[in-house]
C-alpha cells in the first residue's frame, strides 16, 4: 500500500517550499495556473523565491508584488488579454528582480532535459537573439554530427513544480485533460510535486484511465484538495476563464499601493478554498460553469 | 462600410494566409486573422497554439484568448508545448504571427528591454513563443503599432531575431530557415527586400499619407515602387469579425 499524501494545501506548501526554493508553476501556460497555490506562497511570505514557468499570466505577477521573489526563470511574465505585469515591471526596472529570459521552445528544453536527465538539450531557435546575454544557461554548440550551429539550453531542476489539476486520487496519481503545456516535463524534471486538484477521487478513477495520468504517484510529494484552485485561469470540465479577473487585475496591480489593496482582499483574508468560493460569489460561478459539456467515449483497456 | 483600424489590420493579416497552410497563431489580433483567414479564403488551413493545441475548425464561441475552453473544444490535438515546438523546429509551419514593442530595418524585434540590458527604462513581458516562431516559421508576420519611438534604427534588444545586420545573417548565425515577411502596422503594410533584407513600405492605409509613415520611422524608410493603398475589409470580413469579437475587445477604436 503506498502511502496516502493528502494534505491540506497550507501544510503541502509549508512542509515543501522552503524559502530559497526553485518553483515551477503555471505550466500549462493559459490553463490549469495554479493560483490558489500561488496564494498560499503570499500567505506564508515565503522568501527568496525563483520562479520558472513559460508565461505565468499574472501569477508570477502576484507573487513578486508580494515580495516573495529574488529570480525569474521565464519566457513571458505579464497578463495575456491586457499586457504588462506591472509589478513584474517594477521590481525588474528597479534592480531588485534577477531575471533568467527564455523563449517557451528554450524553457521547455530545460525542463526536458531534467526530466531525461541529460546535461542539455541542443534546440535550433534563439540563434542570433540576445536572449543569450540575459540567460547563462543557453550557450551556442556544434552539432558533433553535421557542424551545425545549434543552441544548448542547460538542464533545469526545479525543487518542486507546482500543478493545477482537474482530479487525484490520494496516493498522488492525477489526471489532466486539455492542452498539457510544459506540465509533464516540469514534473518529471522537479525533485517534488505538489499537486492540487478541483477533486480527490477513488484510485479506481484514475487507475482506470492511465493514459491521462499526468505523472505517476511515487514521484508526487504531496495532494491538495483546491476546488477554484485554478480561478481566474480555465480549468477544462469544470469552469471557464474569468476574463473580467484578468482585466480587474490590471488596474488592481497598477500601483503597489493599489496591489497591497488586492493582496489584501484576494488572499490575506482567505484563509480557506471556502473562502474564497464565497468571495467570489454564486452568480459569478454560475457564470463561469461549463455550459456546454462534451464526454468523450470511454476506452477498452481490459484484456 | 465603417470599419475600425484593428478591424483593418487584422483583415491585412488573415491575407496573408493561403489556404491550405499550416499556421502558428500567436496571441491578441493574430487570433481573429487566423479565424478570418479560414472562415474566407482559407478554410483548409490548419492552427497551432503553442499552449499545445491544434485545431483546423472555428472554435464554436467568440474568444478572448487561445486558452479560451471553445478554443479546445474538438480541437485536433491537445498535448505538450513541446510537440508543437517540434513541429516548428522541424519546419513544418509555413507562417506564424508575432507582435513587436520595438522593430528595426531588418525586422528585428524587441519585446523584452526597451533601453537595453544593463539601462532598462521599460521592461517589458518577454519572448513567450515569440522568438521560436521568429527563429524557425518558414516566414512571419509582424504586427505593431507605427510609432518614431518604436521604428528604430537598431533596436535595443534582439528577444525575436529578423534578418540581423542584414543579408546573410540569418545563415551566419545558424538559424535553418525562414525571416519576417511582412510588417503590418497601424500606417500601412511594409515588406523585405529580397537582396538588401531591409523593410519597405510597400501599401499605406487608406487615408494615411506616406509623409506621416516618414515621420513616424526612425530611419529613412524605402517605399516600393508600386506603392498601393491597403485594402479595405469587405462587407463578409467586417461581419466575420463581428461574430468573432462581438464585444470588440481586439477591434474596437
Amino acid at each position: 500500500m503506498p502511502e496516502a499524501k493528502l494534505l491540506p494545501l497550507s501544510e503541502a506548501i509549508d512542509r515543501f517550499v522552503p524559502n530559497g526554493s526553485s518553483i515551477a508553476m503555471g505550466l500549462a501556460q493559459e490553463t490549469l495556473i495554479p493560483f490558489a497555490a500561488g496564494h498560499q506562497l503570499i500567505r506564508q511570505n515565503k522568501q527568496d523565491l525563483t520562479l520558472i514557468g513559460p508565461i505565468s499570466d499574472i501569477l508570477f505577477d502576484q507573487i513578486i508584488g508580494a515580495g516573495c521573489v529574488h529570480k525569474i526563470r521565464a519566457a513571458w511574465v505579464g497578463n495575456v488579454i491586457t499586457g504588462s505585469g506591472y509589478n513584474f515591471r517594477r521590481a525588474v526596472e528597479a534592480g531588485t528582480l534577477e531575471m533568467e529570459d527564455h523563449s517557451n521552445l528554450t524553457l521547455a528544453m530545460a525542463l526536458r532535459a531534467g526530466a531525461m536527465g541529460v546535461p542539455f538539450m541542443p534546440a535550433r531557435t534563439a540563434l542570433g537573439s540576445d536572449l543569450f546575454k540575459t540567460n547563462a544557461n543557453l550557450k551556442t554548440m556544434n552539432c558533433p554530427f553535421s557542424d551545425d550551429t545549434l543552441t544548448a539550453v542547460a538542464a533545469l531542476k526545479p525543487d518542486a513544480s507546482i500543478v493545477h489539476l482537474q482530479r487525484a486520487d490520494v496516493f498522488g496519481n492525477a489526471h489532466a485533460w486539455g492542452n498539457l503545456g510544459l506540465i509533464r516535463d516540469a514534473c518529471l524534471a522537479s525533485r517534488h510535486i505538489i499537486i492540487t486538484a478541483e477533486e480527490i477521487v477513488e484510485p479506481d478513477v484514475i487507475s482506470r484511465d492511465p493514459n491521462r495520468v499526468i505523472t505517476p504517484g511515487f514521484r508526487v510529494s504531496a495532494v491538495a484538495h483546491a476546488p477554484w484552485g485554478g480561478h481566474p485561469s480555465p480549468v477544462p470540465g469544470y469552469y471557464n476563464r474569468d476574463h473580467q479577473g484578468f482585466i480587474d487585475y490590471q488596474a488592481e496591480s497598477k500601483t503597489q499601493e493599489t496591489f497591497l489593496e488586492w493582496q489584501r482582499q484576494w488572499v490575506d483574508s482567505v484563509h480557506s478554498w471556502q473562502d474564497y468560493t464565497k468571495l467570489l460569489g454564486a452568480k459569478r460561478m454560475a457564470d463561469l460553469a461549463i455550459k456546454h459539456h462534451d464526454l468523450s467515449e470511454p476506452v477498452d483497456y481490459g484484456y | 462600410m465603417s470599419y475600425t483600424l484593428p478591424q483593418l489590420m487584422v483583415t491585412a493579416a488573415a491575407r496573408e494566409i493561403a489556404d491550405g497552410e499550416v499556421v502558428f497563431v500567436g496571441m491578441r489580433l493574430p487570433l481573429l486573422g487566423f479565424l478570418l483567414a479560414k472562415s474566407t479564403h482559407a478554410p483548409e488551413a490548419v492552427g497551432i497554439y503553442e499552449l499545445g493545441i491544434v485545431r483546423d475548425t472555428l472554435a464554436p464561441e467568440p474568444i478572448l484568448t487561445m486558452g479560451d475552453l471553445p478554443n479546445l473544444y474538438r480541437a485536433r490535438w491537445l498535448a505538450d508545448t513541446a510537440d508543437m515546438m517540434g513541429l516548428l523546429q522541424q519546419g513544418r509551419v509555413d507562417v506564424s504571427f508575432i507582435g513587436g514593442a520595438q522593430v528595426d530595418r531588418f525586422g528585428n524585434l524587441n519585446t523584452s528591454y526597451i533601453g537595453g540590458v544593463t539601462n532598462v527604462t521599460t521592461r517589458l513581458p518577454g519572448s513567450g513563443g515569440a522568438c521560436d516562431l521568429a527563429s524557425l516559421a518558414q516566414r512571419h508576420i509582424i504586427i505593431m503599432n507605427h510609432e518614431k519611438r518604436r521604428f528604430v534604427p537598431r533596436v535595443d534588444y534582439i528577444t525575436s531575431p529578423g534578418f540581423g545586420a542584414g543579408a546573410g545573417w540569418r545563415r551566419k548565425v545558424g538559424l535553418p530557415r525562414g525571416g519576417p515577411a511582412t510588417v503590418i502596422t497601424t500606417l500601412g503594410v511594409l515588406r523585405f527586400d529580397a537582396q538588401s533584407c531591409e523593410v519597405m513600405l510597400v501599401s499605406v492605409h487608406p487615408g494615411v499619407s506616406v509623409e506621416t509613415v516618414r515621420d513616424n520611422t526612425g530611419w529613412p524608410l524605402q517605399i516600393a515602387d508600386q506603392l498601393t493603398e491597403t485594402p479595405k475589409p469587405t462587407e463578409k470580413e467586417l461581419d466575420m469579425l463581428q461574430r468573432f469579437d462581438p464585444q470588440q475587445y481586439w477591434t474596437g477604436n
